[in-house]
Order: C-alpha cells, then structure tokens, then sequence
C-alpha cells in the first residue's frame, strides 16, 4: 500500500556550535553534515575560499583554524565549536590594508585566472609561521638543528606550498610573491 | 551524504562507552580520510563520535627511554618534534613525505594508522571490490592495478596500504596502543596491519569499538641511524609508489641491529624479515646488501603492470641502507 508523508520531513541531526569567523561570534544550528567550506560560502557568504576538488587534493579551500592551515572542504564544522576561523577576508588589517601577501601576490601578478589565489595565499600565510616554528619539510635537511627557524630558500617555499594546486600554472611567480615577504 | 549522530567525546571511556551505544558509528579523529569517504558514500556511519578533544595529543618522553605519542598528535606536529626528528629521523622523514602541509595538519596519528587503501575501485561505489564490499569480487585484480600489492596479496584483494607513517612505525619496532571494551592491549606496529588473504575488509587487527590510543617508540631504536625514502608519481602530494625505511647499526664491522620495512608494496608496511636476517652479523658491504635485498623480493608477484615495483624498491632499499652503512660500503 502505498503511504504519503504529509508531515513536514523530520529534520536531519543538527547541533548549535558557536565559532568566530574573522574575528566575529557566529553561533549556527549546523547539520552534521555541513563541511566548514560550504559553511563558509553557502550559509555566511563568504566565497574567497573556493570548492575545487572536494576530497583534499587541490588546496583551493585552504582556510586557517586557530593559526593553522586546512583543507575546509573535509572539516565537518559541527567538530570547530570554540575554533577562530580565518579566510581570506580576514587577512587584512584593520582600515582594509592588504595583508603583505596580498599585495605580493597583486606586485609580482601571481595568478591567472585567480581561483587558487585565495587558497594560495591562507596556505602561505600559514606555512611561514609553521617555518618560523622550525617546522621541517621534505626538503629540509635532516640534519638541520630541530626546533630551530627554517630557512625558506625556493625549494622550501615550492615544497611546502605544493598543497596547492594552480591550474593555470602561475607556480614561478606564487614563489616569488612569497619571496618578496621573507 | 547519509544523515549521522554527533558525539563529542572528553575521555576515552567515553568514545569507547559512546561507540558501544550506537550501532554503525565511526570515531572522527582528523576526517580527512573518514570525511572523503563518506562524501564518496564509501562509509555511511550512523554516527561520529568526534575523539579529537581527547586529552591524547602529548608526545611524552618515557623514563625507560621509549617515547609515547599520543593517538590525537597531529601529523605536522609529530614530524617537528625535536624528540622524533633527533632519535627516530625515518619517523619524522617518513611523516614529511605525505600528503600536504594543509592534511598534515589535520591528519592525527591514528587515523593515519587505520586510513583507508586508496585503490581506485574501493572508492567508487559503482564497481566491484571485495574490501569495501565483500563478496562482490576484486575489481583491480584484472583491472588497473599499477599502483597495487606485489607481495603478499591473494586474489581476493591486491590492495596496498598508503600510509607512510605505518611504514616507518614498523622498522622502528614501534607498537601500537589500543583500548577497547575489554580493556587496553598493545600490538608490535609490523603486526598492526594485515595480509589481504580470504577477508581484505579487514585492513588490521583493531577489533570493533577499539580506540588507538597512542604509540609507544621504544628505546631500543632511539638514536640509530635511520632513514625513510619514498618514490611516487611527482616531487611531492602523491602517494608512495614504494618506499623504504630503514633503522641500521653496526659495531665491530658487523651488522647488529637492523629494521627494513618496504611501503607501498603490500596491503601492510612489509617488514622485510628475511633481508634482515641475511644481515644480522654480516659486514655492511653493497654485496651483502644485494644478496639480502633479493632474498626479500623474491617472493614478490607482480600483476603485470607494476612489476616495476620490484627494481624501484630494490634500488631504494639498496640506497638507503647505503647510506646508513657507518663507512661507504665496498
Ligand atoms: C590528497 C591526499 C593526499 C594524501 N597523501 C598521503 C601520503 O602521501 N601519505 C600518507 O601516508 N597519507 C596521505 N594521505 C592520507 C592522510 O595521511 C590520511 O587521510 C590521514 O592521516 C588520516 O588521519 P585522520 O586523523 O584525518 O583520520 P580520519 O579520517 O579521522 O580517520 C581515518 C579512520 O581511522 C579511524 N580512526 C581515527 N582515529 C582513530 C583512533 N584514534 N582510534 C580508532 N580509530 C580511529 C576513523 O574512524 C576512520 O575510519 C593523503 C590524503 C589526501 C586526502
Ligand atoms: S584491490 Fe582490494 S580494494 Fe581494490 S578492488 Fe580489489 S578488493 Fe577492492
Ligand atoms: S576543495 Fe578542498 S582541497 Fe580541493
Ligand atoms: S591562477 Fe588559475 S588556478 Fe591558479
């Protein structure tokens, strides 16, 4: 027999989870489901980061949680309660400075078309702090003194920023925009 | 993606306690394997029962000399630890080679212990594939397979493990830290994972419910030289192709101490076993190297197209136990 669902659908599991998001309180009854990407662009509007692959493999959602660089399209944002969100409409300063790398990035015409640019840059901005921390990468010579700063020649900056993919291959000058803020 | 239950968990009796409650349920520790799947409709969980507030983040420096690293320790964190970079380099080197500074971040060590084969048809709900779907048959068997198993697989599954960690952890003599409903128990890290054989749905030897915990490097290979290197596809965010870590130590001319474990090659970091007892008490010359490293493949049975796994693992084991020999070897 067949039966019709006259009620309204239940809805899906959904938590309130307070975040801030460039430095705003944003409390959201969130779906469960709901990845900080779409988060980010769907519910608040903010479309800097960008959905380019969706599974990790491009970096175009790279975001910064709590100071750290992240793929948002694989962070469920109902797991961030307490966490401080930083896209890249929060990098500039106060009075709508751009952020040093911002302005590289426009300096040395880092981008073609622009849709890694965001990701680019938020991966950037974390990966100097986490040099500045000592943080070794693949390229870093193993016998370098741990926990101390790490140099950022070229190969340093191409590996670390090798999570971000660019489509249009603007790679030469993305490491020289970085260049430009050591 | 299927609708699920959300648990935050503050201790580990707890997710352990949270898990038990719900049928279908799945820790969440980074999402960066679980989350992927799941928009692949891979996994379906009823429920995430989010362990990353679990007071397991510490990497601690033991007084019998071992280090423990918790199971919630980042990836990157773990890799700049000045303990891991100092007395287990192939840990940190290994860690380094993965994935993206962005993943790494996320990426906890136990989640990148249990991460999921990254065989095409696993992750593509549409074809055949025996480990996420047993029964269905083994699409890669006679398919693409040129990233996949040429040791130890049957045919029922030719998957191999992508984690790079894993593979270090087990020439390390690591072990891996559980708890679970029956309480807590520990595992030697080359054991952790398994062999494909009649049941490749089951990647390790976990039971149902069981959290890692943490794992515990011991001091028998503190301080050695050793070495993680990894050959993939292109210079950097790609998966191994094969890879080798390797723990050597020689005294009196002769070999000592020796861990090797190959990655990539198999659905576990193979511990190359053999080669190391071909090693034990012998000098650290290049012939004794290549006598043990083909007693080690000769057991490889490549599918066809990726036989040239066995020389690209040959001569990546070769040059790293080159490189560890105390004197240039002969
Ligand atoms: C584009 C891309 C490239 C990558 N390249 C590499 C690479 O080159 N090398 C490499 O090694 N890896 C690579 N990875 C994989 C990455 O390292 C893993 O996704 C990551 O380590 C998984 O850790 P997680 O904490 O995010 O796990 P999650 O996704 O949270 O969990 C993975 C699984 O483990 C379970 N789980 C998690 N923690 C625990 C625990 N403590 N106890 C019990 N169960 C637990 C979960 O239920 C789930 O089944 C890559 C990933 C991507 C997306
Ligand atoms: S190799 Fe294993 S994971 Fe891949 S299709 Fe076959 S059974 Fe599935
Ligand atoms: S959209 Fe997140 S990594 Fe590609
Ligand atoms: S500028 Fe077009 S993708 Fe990078």
């Amino acid at each position: 027999m067949d039966s019709h669902d006259t009620g309204a659908a239940p809805a899906p599991p959904h938590s309130e989870t307070t975040l801030r998001v460039n430095g705003e309180p944003r409390t959201l009854d969130l779906d469960h489901r709901r990845v900080l990407l779409d988060l980010l662009r769907e519910d608040l509007g903010l479309t800097g980061a960008k959905k380019g692959c969706d599974h990790g493999q491009c970096g175009a959602c790279t975001v910064l949680v709590d100071g750290r660089r992240v793929n948002s399209c694989l962070l469920l944002a109902v797991t961030l309660d307490g966490a401080e969100v930083t896209t890249v409409e929060g990098l500039a300063g106060h009075g709508g400075d751009p952020h040093p790398l911002q302005r590289a990035f426009l300096e040395r015409d880092a981008f073609q078309c622009g849709y890694c640019t965001p990701g680019q840059i938020c991966s950037a901005v974390g990966m100097l702090a986490e040099a500045a921390a000592g943080h070794p990468s693949h390229v870093t010579d193993p016998a370098a003194p741990s926990g101390e700063p790490v140099e950022l020649v070229r190969a340093e900056i191409r590996e670390r920023l090798s999570g971000n993919l660019c489509r249009c291959g603007a790679y030469p000058r993305i490491a020289d925009a970085v260049e430009d803020v050591i | 993606m299927k609708p699920f239950a959300y648990v935050r968990a503050g201790s580990v009796e707890e997710a352990t306690d949270a898990f038990a409650a719900r049928p279908g349920a799945r820790y969440l520790g980074g999402g960066t394997n679980l989350v992927d799947l799941m928009k692949l409709g891979v996994e379906t969980p009823a429920a995430l029962i989010d362990i990353t507030r679990l007071p397991l983040d510490a990497v601690e420096p033991l007084p019998d000399g071992s280090l423990r690293v918790g199971a919630l320790v980042r990836n990157s964190d773990l890799a700049a630890h000045p303990a891991v970079r100092d007395r287990y380099p192939a840990l940190s080197q290994a860690l380094l080679a993965g994935a993206s500074g962005q993943l790494r971040n996320a990426a906890t060590t136990g989640g990148n212990l249990l991460q999921r084969t990254r065989c095409p048809y696993f992750q593509d709900i549409s074809k055949p594939c025996n480990k996420r779907e047993p029964g269905t048959g083994c699409g890669a068997l006679r398919g693409v397979h040129r990233d996949h198993a040429v040791l130890g697989h049957s045919p029922h599954c030719v998957a191999t493990h992508p984690s790079d960690l894993a593979v270090a952890l087990a020439a390390l003599d690591a072990r891996v830290e559980l708890y679970g409903p029956e309480g807590g128990r520990s595992l030697s890290a080359a054991d952790f994972h398994r062999l494909p054989g009649t049941r490749p749905e089951q990647d390790t030897e976990i039971r149902p419910g069981e959290l890692i915990t943490g794992v515990l490097l011991p001091a028998a290979t503190a301080g050695l030289p050793s070495v993680y290197r990894k050959a993939r596809d292109r210079a950097s965010y790609a998966f191994a192709l094969a890879s080798v870590a390797a723990v050597l130590h020689c005294s009196d001319g002769v070999v000592d101490r020796v861990g090797l474990a190959f990655g990539a090659l198999a659905h576990r970091p193979w511990r190359a076993r053999r080669a190391e007892e071909a090693l034990l008490g012998v000098a650290p010359t290049a012939a004794a190297f290549e006598h043990a490293v083909d007693l080690e493949l000769a057991a490889a049975e490549p599918l066809g197209e990726n036989a040239y796994k066995v020389p690209l693992a040959r001569r990546l084991a070769l040059d790293v136990l080159g490189r560890l020999a105390p004197v240039s070897p002969i």
